[in-house]
C-alpha cells in the first residue's frame, strides 16, 4: 500500500500520548494529515488537526483513503472496523498486542472489501520526503533519504538500523515498509514484494526477516520471478530454539520458520543474503552496480 | 502460551467434549491414592506445558496402584521438553477403537482459524503426509462454521457413519477454541471407544495472551499456573514486564524491540563472541530500560554491556536515561558499550556525554567488537581497564566509548 503523494490520512486515537507525539512527526514528514478521530474528544484540535468521533464522520468533511490506528489492542478491531465501515481503503495497525483472532475477522473484512491492511505490530510506512504512516523516524536525515531501494521488515527497530546503514553509504529509499511482528500480519513479505516489483520509483529490495513464521519462505517464489534484485538479512540465526523471543511471531518451532530455511529459500530464489545488517550496503551494490553512482 | 494437559482437559469439559476421568497428583503417594479412587488401569501423565510427552516417556500405564506410584515417582522432579515435571495427571484409561486427529488453530498462511483432521490419530502429526491431513479454513466471523458439509467432509474422509455426533464434536471444539482466544486447540488422539463414544484423550491449548483481559477470571487463573521461565532473574523481569532470557555467552546485552535485539545477538556471533542473555527494551516497554539495565548487570556471567538502540517507536532519548540511571547507581565494574541510533538520538547523545562522559560508536558493528572483546579479555589488570583497547577511537578522538565504573567508585 504505498501511497501517492497527498493522499488524505486519518489518525484514529491522536488524542493519545502517543497519538499525538507521532501526529507530529508525521506533519514535519509531509504527511497529508486531514483528520483525527477519538470518540471521547471530538470537537479538539491536535497539532492544528480536527478531531472527530468516528472515521464517517470525519470523511464527511475531509478526503482521506488511508487510517493510522494508535487504539488500544483490544479496541483495534472495533477502531479498524469504523474505518472500514467509513470507507478507508487502507489501514495501518501500529498497536502490539492485538489478539490473533480479531487481526484475522480484521482482514476478513478488508478483504471482503478489497482494502490493504499493515500490520498489526508495525512500524508503519515512510516514503522519505513524502510522508510517513506510523512510528518510524521518517524525520531523521540520516535515517531516510529519497533513493531507489525499498526496505520491507518485520521489525520496526531492525529496518531503522538497515535504514541508517543505507544512507550512511549513500543510498537512499523508495519507500519503508514496517510488516509486523505479528504472526499474522495484513502485507505479508510476498505481497509486498509483488507491489515494489511493480514501483516505479524501486529499482532493489532489501527484505529484512527474523525467525519464526513462514512469510519469507512463502515470498521465495516472487523473489524468483522478480526482475528487480533482492538483498535479504534474516535476524534470529543465534535464538535458542522453541523460545519466543519478543515479536509473537517469533518462534521456531519444528523445521518450519528456523532462519536456516529462511536464508535457503531466499538464496535458492536468487537473493543475496547476508550475514550482519552491516552488509547490505555493499550487497546492494554488488548486485546493482548501478546503485553506487 | 500452552497450557498443561489437565488444564487444557478442564476448559474442553466446559464447552461439552468429554474427557477422561483424572487427578492431578503433586506427590507419588497422591498419585497412588488417585489410581485406587479412579479404579485401574491407569495412565500416568506428566505436565508439562509442551507437545511431545509420549515420545519422551512422559506417559507412563499402570495397571494397579502400586505401578503408578512408581511411575509417579520417575516422573516427579523430572525434565521433559525444558521443564520440570511438578505434577502428574492420573486418569482412567479408556478402551479405545479407533484414534482420529483433529486440531483448530490460528493459520498465518490462511490468514482465517483452520480446522485440521485425520484419520490417523495418536501419532505425531507432523510424520503424516499432508494428503492425510484434511484442511478446511474456517470464518473466524462465523458463530458457527461447522456446517453439515464440513461435518460430513470430515467424517467421510476417516470413513466414520456418525457424522451427526462428529458434528457436535467439531463444533464444541471450535466454540472452545474461539471463546478462549486459543491459538491452538489440539486433540491427539481423538479417540472413538469400543461403545462408540468420543473422548479428548490429549489436549494441546495454547492461548492468546494478548486476549486475556477480556478472558474470564477462571481462565485467567488457569494460565497463570503454567511455567514459563527457567531462572530467578527471568521471574524477576517478567514481573516488570520484560521479556529476559539467560543464554550461555558473555556480553550482556540491551537493545530494543526483537528484530534489533536478535540481530544484535547475531552480530556478536559472528565477531566470535556470545550474548549472555536476550532481553529487549523496546516497543511499549520503552520506559523500561532502567529496569532492564539492572536485570541485565545482575548475571554474574556478564563481562561487558551492549546497548543498542535503534529507537523507532522506542524513543532513545528514554531508554538511554532509564540506562544511565541504572549505570550511575550500580556503578558496574564492567565496561559499557553504546550506540544509540533513531528517535530521540539527539538528546541521548548529549545525555551520555554529559552524564557518563561517553560517546557513543558510530556503528553498531564497532560497538560490538569492543563489546565482544571487552568480554574476552582477562580480568583484574588495571592497565588494561583504564584504558580498554575496544575504545580506542579510530579518528583518534580522547573521548571514550566506553565506560567502566570501577575506577570511579
Amino acid at each position: 500500500m504505498i501511497p501517492a503523494k497527498g493522499d488524505g490520512v486519518v489518525i484514529q486515537g491522536i488524542t493519545g500520548r502517543q497519538g499525538s507525539y507521532w501526529t507530529e512527526r508525521m506533519l514535519a514528514c509531509g504527511t497529508n494529515i486531514v483528520a483525527g478521530v477519538s470518540p471521547s474528544k471530538a470537537g479538539e484540535k491536535v497539532c492544528g488537526i480536527p478531531v472527530y468521533s468516528s472515521v464517517g464522520e470525519a470523511l464527511s468533511y475531509h478526503k482521506a483513503t488511508i487510517s493510522v490506528l494508535f487504539t488500544p489492542p483490544l479496541a483495534t478491531r472495533g477502531a479498524a472496523m469504523d474505518a472500514l465501515d467509513g470507507g478507508i481503503e487502507g489501514l495501518v495497525l501500529l498497536s502490539e498486542f492485538v489478539p490473533v483472532h480479531d487481526t484475522m475477522w480484521i482482514l476478513a473484512e478488508a478483504a471482503q472489501r478489497s482494502a490493504q491492511v499493515l500490520g498489526p505490530n508495525t512500524a508503519g510506512l515512510v516514503v522519505p520526503g513524502q510522508c510517513s504512516l506510523g512510528i518510524m523516524p521518517g524525520f531523521a536525515p540520516n535515517i531516510f533519504q529519497p533513493g531507489n531501494v525499498a526496505v520491507v521488515s518485520r521489525s520496526g527497530s531492525l529496518g531503522t538500523l538497515v535504514c541508517l546503514d543505507l544512507v550512511a553509504s549513500g543510498l537512499g529509499e523508495s519507500v519503508f515498509m514496517g510488516l509486523g511482528g505479528d504472526p499474522i500480519v495484513g502485507t505479508t513479505t510476498a505481497q509486498a514484494l509483488l507491489e515494489l516489483e511493480a514501483d516505479p520509483k524501486t529499482s532493489a529490495v532489501v527484505v529484512v526477516g527474523e525467525v519464526g513464521g513462514t512469510m519469507e519462505e512463502d515470498a521465495a517464489e516472487v523473489v524468483a520471478s522478480m526482475s528487480k534484485p533482492v538483498v535479504g538479512f534474516i535476524a534470529g540465526r543465534t535464538a535458542p530454539p522453541g523460545r519466543k523471543m519478543g515479536h509473537a511471531g517469533a518462534i521456531v518451532s519444528g523445521n518450519r520458520g528456523d532462519p536456516g530455511s529462511k536464508v535457503k529459500a531466499l538464496e535458492q530464489a536468487g537473493a543475496h543474503v547476508v550475514e550482519v545488517p552491516s552488509a547490505i550496503p555493499a550487497a546492494l551494490v554488488e548486485v546493482m552496480p548501478a546503485l553506487a553512482s | 502460551m500452552m497450557l498443561e494437559e489437565a488444564s487444557g482437559k478442564k476448559v474442553l469439559r466446559h464447552w461439552g467434549l468429554r474427557a477422561p476421568h483424572g487427578v492431578v497428583a503433586t506427590t507419588a503417594e497422591d498419585a497412588c491414592l488417585a489410581t485406587q479412587q479412579i479404579g485401574p488401569p491407569v495412565v500416568v501423565k506428566a505436565q508439562v506445558p509442551a507437545g511431545g510427552r509420549g515420545k519422551a516417556g512422559g506417559v507412563v500405564m499402570a495397571k494397579n496402584p502400586q505401578q503408578a506410584l512408581v511411575a509417579a515417582q520417575g516422573l516427579l522432579g523430572s525434565w521433559l521438553s525444558g521443564f520440570r515435571v511438578d505434577s502428574v495427571l492420573v486418569e482412567q484409561h479408556v478402551e479405545v477403537a479407533r484414534e482420529l486427529y483433529v486440531a483448530v488453530l490460528d493459520d498465518a498462511r490462511a490468514r482465517c482459524p483452520s480446522l485440521l483432521f485425520s484419520g490417523s490419530g495418536g501419532i505425531d502429526i507432523e510424520a503424516l503426509d499432508s494428503d492425510q491431513i484434511l484442511q478446511i479454513p474456517l470464518d473466524i466471523r462465523s458463530d458457527a462454521p461447522i456446517d453439515t458439509n464440513i461435518a460430513g467432509r470430515v467424517a467421510q474422509s476417516a470413513g466414520i457413519e456418525d457424522s451427526i455426533g462428529m458434528k457436535d464434536v467439531l463444533s464444541r471444539l471450535y466454540a472452545c477454541y474461539r471463546d478462549v482466544d486459543a491459538q491452538l486447540v489440539e486433540v491427539n488422539p481423538l479417540a472413538i471407544d469400543t461403545a462408540g463414544g468420543i473422548w479428548a484423550l490429549d489436549c494441546k491449548m495454547a492461548l492468546d495472551e494478548a486476549a486475556l483481559k477480556r478472558q474470564p477470571e477462571w481462565i485467567v487463573e488457569l494460565a497463570s499456573t503454567v511455567q514459563v521461565v527457567s531462572s530467578e532473574l527471568e521471574a524477576e523481569a517478567a514481573t516488570e514486564g520484560l521479556l529476559y532470557m539467560e543464554l550461555d555467552g558473555a556480553v550482556g546485552v540491551l537493545a530494543n524491540g526483537a528484530g534489533l535485539t536478535m540481530a544484535t545477538l547475531d552480530a556478536i556471533s559472528y565477531y566470535g563472541g556470545a550474548a549472555a542473555n536476550f532481553l529487549e527494551v523496546g516497543g511499549e516497554n520503552y520506559t523500561r530500560a532502567e529496569s532492564g539495565t539492572r536485570i541485565v548487570l545482575s548475571n554474574p556471567k556478564v563481562k561487558s554491556l551492549l546497548v543498542n538502540f535503534c529507537g523507532a517507536f522506542a524513543r532513545t532519548d528514554v531508554m538511554t536515561e532509564g540506562v544511565v540511571k541504572a549505570l550511575e547507581q550500580l556503578k558496574p565494574s564492567v565496561p559499557v558499550f553504546f550506540s544509540v541510533h533513531g528517535t530521540g538520538e539527539k538528546d541521548a547523545v548529549a545525555l551520555l556525554d554529559e552524564r557518563l562522559g561517553i560517546k557513543p560508536y558510530e556503528e553498531m558493528d564497532d560497538a560490538v567488537r569492543a563489546a565482544v572483546a571487552a568480554a574476552t579479555l582477562e580480568p583484574t589488570d588495571p592497565q588494561t581497564m583504564e584504558n580498554p583497547d575496544p575504545s580506542v577511537l579510530p579518528d583518534g578522538s580522547s573521548r571514550s566509548h566506553s565506560q567502566s565504573f570501577k575506577e570511579h567508585s
